[in-house]
Parts: C-alpha cells; sequence; structure tokens
C-alpha cells in the first residue's frame, strides 16, 4: 500500500494541457534563436578548450571573431576552416586567436560538404559524452547505487583542493550526492573560467578541470566505501549549456538546469534563458545526468504557505521543457521545499500535503527536496529540530533526493562539524521511520487531502493564466517568487541572435541520435555501506 | 557587578563547547581534547563525546567550568540609540514630524546574490509577524533586488530622491561584504552626495558600531524586524529635519 491522496484527476489534466500549451509556445521562440553561449558549447563539444593570453577562454574568441554571421552558427564556417587547413578544433581556435586564421561565411556550394564532415566530428564529441555515460553505469554496477532519499550535500570552501577532501569526508559519513557551490555571481559571468582554482567567493569556480578534480576525488572514496558518489554542478546563468556540455563530458551526476531561475533570481533576460536551457537539457539528457530545477527558491522570496501552489505550477513547467529536450522522468529532479513558518500550526502537516503532493503528480521522476532556509534560527538546537522535522517528511513522503539542511544555515558555509551532524540526523530519521509510509493511510478529506487538492486546483488556475497571457508576459508580471522581469532586459540579451535561413548546428541532431536510455542499475548497498557508518 | 556562566548554579561557571580538531580518533583523543580545553582556562572538563568524523578529524561535545567573569557595566560601545515604535506610531510620526513620506531605495550589492535579508525588511510581507516596510503607507519602498552595482543603487537612489538607502549583505567569504561597503560609501563620497542620504547597512555580519566604522548612519544586525529599521529612519529623518 502506497501512501497516496486521492487528488481531483480533472485538475491534474488541466494542469499539465496548460503547462503544455506554455512549452509550446516558447518552444516557437527558442527554434528561432541562437545564442552565444550556445555556439560557444558547439565548439567545446568539437573538443576547443584553453584560454587566450589574457585568459578569455578561446571559445569565446572564436564566438566573437565569427560575430557578423553568427545567425548561421559558428560551426559551419569553423569546421570549413578546419577543412581547408587541416588542423583540429583545437588548433583553429589557437590560431583564430593569434590572428593566423580567419572565418569566413561558407560558399553555398561548399555548404553541404561542410555540413556532413561537421556531422561526422559531431558524432565524435557525443561520443566522449556516451562514454562517460557508460563508465557511470559501469560504476554503479561494480560498486553500488545507494538507497533513497539520497543523502545531498554542499561543499562550499572556495578552495577546490578543500572541496575535495570536505567532499570525501561528507562521503564517509553517508552522503550520496556531494554538489561544489559555485562562487557568488559566476551565474552572470559570460565566460567559463579555466584551470583549479583555489579562491572563490561563498563557493567554487565551476571549471572543467575542477569538476575533473572532484569526480577523481569522489571516485576515490566511492571505491573505498563500496558506494557511487554523485557529483552535483549548477548548469545555470550565461553559460549554462557550457556548462552542461562540460558535465556531460568530465561525468557529473546531477546538474541544477532550472527553465527559468535566471530569470527570475539571476536578471537573466528570458529569451537568453530559453534557449540557452534547451541545448543544456539536451546535453544532460544524453549525459544521463539527472536535472535538478530551482523552485524551492520561489519559497524564499515569496510565502510558503500562501504561494506554495507556484512550485507545483512550475514543476509542470519544468516537466513539459526538460521532455521537450528528451531528459527522461527519473532524469526530472523537480524541485520542491520545506519553508513554511515554523511558527504556523499544523506546519509539518502542510509540508507532508505539499510533498505528497510533488512526488504523486510526478510519480516516475526524482523530486529533490530542499531545506528550510527562510526561517532558520541562529539557535543551531532548535535548527537541528526543524531539520530532522524537513528528514522526517522527506522519508514518509517518498522524496527521491534530500537536500540536507545544515543546523548553522543561517549563520555560515557548513563547517565539517556541521555536514557531520547533518548527515547523522538525517540517517537516523530516515532508518528511524523507513517503513512508517508503508503502515499509514492518508485520511480521506483531512487537512491533507484538502491542502494538497487547494494546491493543485491554484496552480491548474495559475497555468491556465499563464497559458492565456504567455510566459513571457506572465514572467513580466511577476507571477512566479513575486519578482517580475522585463523580457527585453536582463543580462545576456545582447548574446541571443535570430536564427538565419541557413542556420547550422549538426549538434541538436547529433545529441538525438542513438541515445542511450534508463537510469544506471547497481546492486543495493552492502551492509558496511547501507548502515552508513561514518567514523568509530 | 561581575557575572560568569550560569549553569544550574549562580557563579557555577559551566559552558557546553563543541569542536573538531584534525587528529584521529585514538585512544588518547579525549585528553588531548581535554587537555586542549585547559589550556584555554577551563577546568573540570567533562568530554561527553569524542567522535571521528573522518579519519583525520575529531569532533567533541564538553563541559567545562570557567573563573573567567565580566561586569556589563564596563562593557562600552556604539549602540544604536532608538526608540522602538509600532507600525501605527510610526506612520504618524512620519506624518507629523517629518513632514513629506520617506523615499527608501534598497537592494543587496555587488557580488552579493541573496534578497532575503533586504526582502524581509522591504516587502510587504515582512518577517516575523511584522510587516515590511513597503506596507506603510508614508514610505515609498523600492526594492531593487539583489547583486546591484553601486552606481545602479544611486543612480537609482537620485532619481527617487530618495531619503535613505538600505544596503544588505548577507553572504560573505574572505572579507567581500567589507569591500563591497566601503565601495558604496567612497562612491557617495566622490559624487559629493554622501549627506543626502541616510545610509544604513544589514547582515548576520553587521552591528552599529562596524557600520559606524565604515561610515553609515546604521547597521543593524540578524533578527532585525521591520519596525527597528522603520523606527530608527523615520526618527532620524526628523532629526535631520529639525537640527
Amino acid at each position: 500500500m502506497e501512501l497516496s491522496l486521492r487528488l481531483d484527476q480533472t485538475l491534474v489534466d488541466r494542469a499539465r494541457s496548460a503547462a503544455e500549451s506554455i512549452a509550446d509556445d516558447v518552444w516557437r521562440h527558442i527554434e528561432a534563436h541562437t545564442t552565444d553561449s550556445v555556439e560557444r558549447t558547439a565548439l567545446r563539444l568539437l573538443g576547443v578548450v584553453g584560454v587566450n593570453e589574457i585568459d578569455v577562454p578561446l571559445v569565446n574568441v572564436v564566438v566573437e571573431q565569427g560575430r557578423d554571421s553568427l545567425a548561421s552558427g559558428i560551426i559551419a564556417p569553423f569546421v570549413a576552416v578546419m577543412m581547408d587547413s587541416g588542423m583540429s578544433a583545437q588548433q583553429v581556435a589557437e590560431g583564430i586567436a593569434t590572428g593566423t586564421l580567419t572565418l569566413a561565411p561558407v560558399a553555398a556550394e561548399r555548404r553541404e560538404g561542410v555540413e556532413s564532415h561537421a556531422a561526422e566530428i559531431a558524432a565524435g564529441g557525443v561520443a566522449r559524452i556516451d562514454a562517460a555515460r557508460r563508465r557511470r553505469e559501469e560504476l554503479v554496477a561494480t560498486l553500488s547505487d545507494p538507497v533513497k532519499p539520497w543523502l545531498y550535500v554542499i561543499v562550499a570552501t572556495g578552495n577546490i583542493h578543500e572541496d575535495v577532501a570536505q567532499a570525501k569526508a561528507a562521503a564517509r559519513a553517508g552522503a550520496d550526492v556531494v554538489a561544489v557551490i559555485r562562487t557568488t555571481a559566476q551565474s552572470l559571468l559570460d565566460y567559463v573560467p579555466y584551470g583549479l582554482t583555489t579562491e572563490g567567493f561563498g563557493g567554487t569556480y565551476a571549471t572543467q578541470e575542477n569538476f575533473r578534480y572532484m569526480r577523481d576525488g569522489l571516485d576515490e572514496v566511492g571505491e573505498e566505501l563500496g558506494r557511487y558518489i554523485r557529483l552535483c554542478n549548477y548548469a545555470s546563468g550565461l553559460c549554462m549549456p557550457e556548462i552542461a556540455a562540460m558535465g556531460s563530458l568530465e561525468r557529473l551526476d546531477m546538474m541544477l538546469n532550472d527553465s527559468m531561475y535566471g530569470i527570475i533570481f539571476r536578471n537573466i533576460n528570458m529569451e537568453r534563458t530559453f534557449v540557452d536551457q534547451y541545448l543544456a537539457r539536451m546535453l544532460n539528457a544524453r549525459a544521463g545526468i539527472i536535472i535538478n530545477t530551482g523552485e524551492d527558491n520561489y519559497l524564499t522570496t515569496a510565502d510558503a504557505f500562501e504561494k506554495g501552489y507556484t512550485v507545483v505550477s512550475s514543476d509542470f513547467i519544468n516537466e513539459e521543457f526538460a521532455e521537450r529536450a528528451g531528459l527522461e522522468q527519473w532524469q526530472m529532479g523537480l524541485g520542491h521545499a520545506f519553508e513554511i513558518d515554523p511558527s504556523i500550526p499544523d506546519q509539518v502537516v502542510y509540508q507532508i500535503a505539499d510533498a505528497l503532493l510533488v512526488r504523486q503528480l510526478f510519480p516516475e521522476a526524482s523530486p529533490k527536496y530542499m531545506p528550510p532556509t527562510k526561517y532558520m534560527p541562529g539557535d543551531i538546537f532548535m535548527g537541528h529540530i526543524v531539520d530532522a522535522m524537513f528528514n522526517f517528511v522527506g522519508v514518509f513522503t517518498g522524496q527521491e533526493t534530500q537536500l540536507l539542511g545544515m543546523l548553522t544555515e543561517a549563520l555560515h558555509t557548513p563547517l565539517l562539524q556541521d555536514r557531520y551532524l547533518s548527515v547523522k540526523n538525517a540517517k537516523y530519521v530516515f532508518e528511524s521511520c523507513r517503513s512508517l509510509r508503508d503502515e499509514v493511510e492518508i485520511r480521506p478529506g483531512g487537512i491533507i487531502e484538502r491542502r494538497a487538492n487547494e494546491l493543485l486546483g491554484k496552480a491548474a488556475e495559475q497555468l491556465e493564466h499563464v497559458r492565456d497571457v504567455g510566459l513571457f508576459r506572465a514572467l513580466e508580471m511577476g507571477e512566479f517568487a513575486d519578482v517580475s522581469r522585463d523580457p527585453g532586459g536582463g543580462r545576456g540579451f545582447d548574446g541571443v541572435v535570430k536564427r538565419a535561413e541557413d542556420y547550422f548546428n549538426p549538434f541538436y541532431a547529433a545529441l538525438r541520435e542513438g541515445r542511450m536510455s534508463g537510469p544506471p542499475v547497481g546492486p543495493t548497498p552492502a551492509e558496511r555501506a547501507a548502515s552508513r557508518q561514518g567514523g568509530r | 557587578m561581575e557575572v560568569k556562566p550560569y549553569g544550574d548554579t549562580r557563579d557555577d561557571g559551566v559552558m557546553q563547547l563543541s569542536f573538531t580538531l584534525p587528529i584521529p580518533n585514538s585512544p588518547k583523543a579525549t585528553d588531548v581534547g581535554k587537555q586542549y580545553l585547559e589550556k584555554m582556562g577551563f577546568h573540570d572538563v567533562a568530554v561527553a563525546e569524542v567522535r571521528a568524523i573522518d579519519p583525520g578529524f575529531t569532533f567533541y561535545v564538553a563541559y567545562a567550568r570557567t573563573d573567567v567573569s565580566i561586569d556589563p557595566d564596563q562593557v562600552k560601545g556604539d549602540y544604536l540609540d532608538v526608540e522602538e515604535m509600532d507600525y501605527y506610531a510610526i506612520n504618524t510620526f512620519i506624518r507629523d514630524d517629518v513632514g513629506h513620506k520617506l523615499v527608501v531605495v534598497g537592494a543587496a550589492i555587488e557580488s552579493d546574490a541573496h534578497t532575503v535579508g533586504i526582502d524581509a525588511i522591504l516587502n510587504m510581507k515582512g518577517f516575523a509577524g511584522n510587516y515590511g516596510l513597503e506596507r506603510y503607507p508614508e514610505i515609498d519602498a523600492y526594492n531593487l533586488g539583489s547583486q546591484i552595482p553601486c552606481e545602479q543603487l544611486l543612480k537609482t537612489a537620485l532619481e527617487k530622491q530618495a531619503d535613505a538607502i538600505l544596503v544588505s549583505q548577507i553572504v560573505t567569504q574572505k572579507n567581500i561584504h567589507v569591500q563591497n561597503l566601503t565601495k558604496l560609501i567612497e562612491l557617495l563620497e566622490a559624487e559629493g552626495v554622501r549627506e543626502r542620504f541616510i545610509i544604513v547597512v544589514g547582515g548576520p555580519r553587521i552591528n552599529n558600531a562596524f557600520a559606524k566604522e565604515l561610515g553609515y548612519d546604521a547597521g543593524f544586525g540578524p533578527r532585525t524586524t521591520p519596525v527597528q529599521v522603520a523606527s530608527f529612519l523615520a526618527q532620524e529623518a526628523a532629526r535631520r529635519q529639525n537640527p
């Protein structure tokens, strides 16, 4: 007997159908445009890496060079130079950076030959992503896959070497997923920094080298523990698809990758974001990466009790966009959060309603449940208890990934001991309540069922309203998180380009062809690993 | 009068401590933790928990007594001296004693992406059962959000003819918040408009003395409620109005 709510199915159908129309509408925009970041991503997938003498990534240099004909895509002129010079993608990019090579529009009669050659190289790029995915499947199969909810923790030291040390400690304590928080404001950089980095503000730069270094560290500790430890980063901001490409190549397992987060919370232009998220999600789909969406953030600005339905609406929208990019249900880590004010009587009862609703609306997805932040007190003892209630709701409602709350949430980025206490809290609550959800039923017509249906009703109404006005206009009117955004404003708008008739980018096709399917499957964890005994 | 921490008896000096040492948890780890606390001047150290939280790190929970005492009357500082009023009193006070609506512009500046602080003070909804400044009929509040460059904040403040600028700095690492806060004051001074505004900063690492040191008119720490900020703004505006 699964814990379940009696939901009004007509409301579910209305919500889904409205979300579908919303995505269809934005779809026309996505298909008609490209962006700086999309073009740079294509170059990265051809194998272009590194920076010039003033630390500008070569992919940025090349796209700048080709700016005048960006409407046709950077790949055709770039590959034409590769063919003419007989050089590799990297050598051509270096040549363009030093000025020995230049890009020129491709003559119509050459077009077919260049495009078919480009498609071949593109297939090679995609094969590198497939190899990373196969490697994950092998590792999960030989080690083991942790039981759910996965324990997800964050490291945020700013120094990749410290991050690796803390991530290993967290894994040994019992964490299953480690996310490396990015340095503040990386989302606003219109380039991806290069190399191993040791300084950041509130986090660590997402660079391909940092990804690789952390991946090696987690593989090492996973081997030691007999559990596959997942790595998470952030495919968001102005370089969303580039970071997805880097993560796909370096075998990240999860990516924060929301279709609207950057618009709402980072004031990134909406036209830019919608185009970028599509390619980013196609890459994540191909790489077998689970995306996490950022609905929890809505509740840090808007009130969780009154605006809880916006989370549900946005989950439906994110699901639609994810499906269009080829993500399978198990790859959709739809977000929601435990953010109702703890001083509200029956807070936990309402949280159960909200969490169970998301779980039941997206039964095949991998929802990611976010901890309390807004009302976390400086009183760490009280905070630890609020986190325990959050853990209880997570295991009781059957969430897949639990981002662990920290007792020092309101104070500082987690200390080593904070993370240890947090993992211990979650392990205790999860194991002690593991079977509870199989033992009880939700009372028909009670507070929980009423609240869930009310939320669902409001979400359906909101989605129909958004469908009627269009998503761009809805974001302008502050429909989500009480934040309003100008469709022609925000960061990165100058990097949105209307595609020409002859626009060419081989990756949209290559990423769809012959992809693998399904989550990696491993044995259940060995007893030692399952009991997650950290320390002595 | 001197005071000491209170456990369950006056002047017992009992304190609760937890910390991590970068050593493996070996048989002598308990003594290492105990002697470390003794070196700090504690006595009657009772180590309640010693646990390896990673091969090279040991976590301690301990109770211990201290002989150190303090006289609260000897603690002097630059504390914000403001009479806290309620929502209604503040509106009346602004109407009667300031004589015009208070225009307030707020933002989390520069690298800070966190709106939680500025939202708690400005948003209609407010914080801890306390309406935000947007709700006050006598206050025109503009919340610019997060990651706002100082230049843009100043430009908006000038456009709106603001009486007050509210700055939030939540997340910091390597003291970036100090650089951000200093930058704003330097910009205002360079433009010769520092005295035109009441400038207030809030955040978990902020207190009044520190804010004054950086050139702000007041600083608010964690758990500040909107009425505290509004009370200060109203009274400070009135003071400037009728010097």
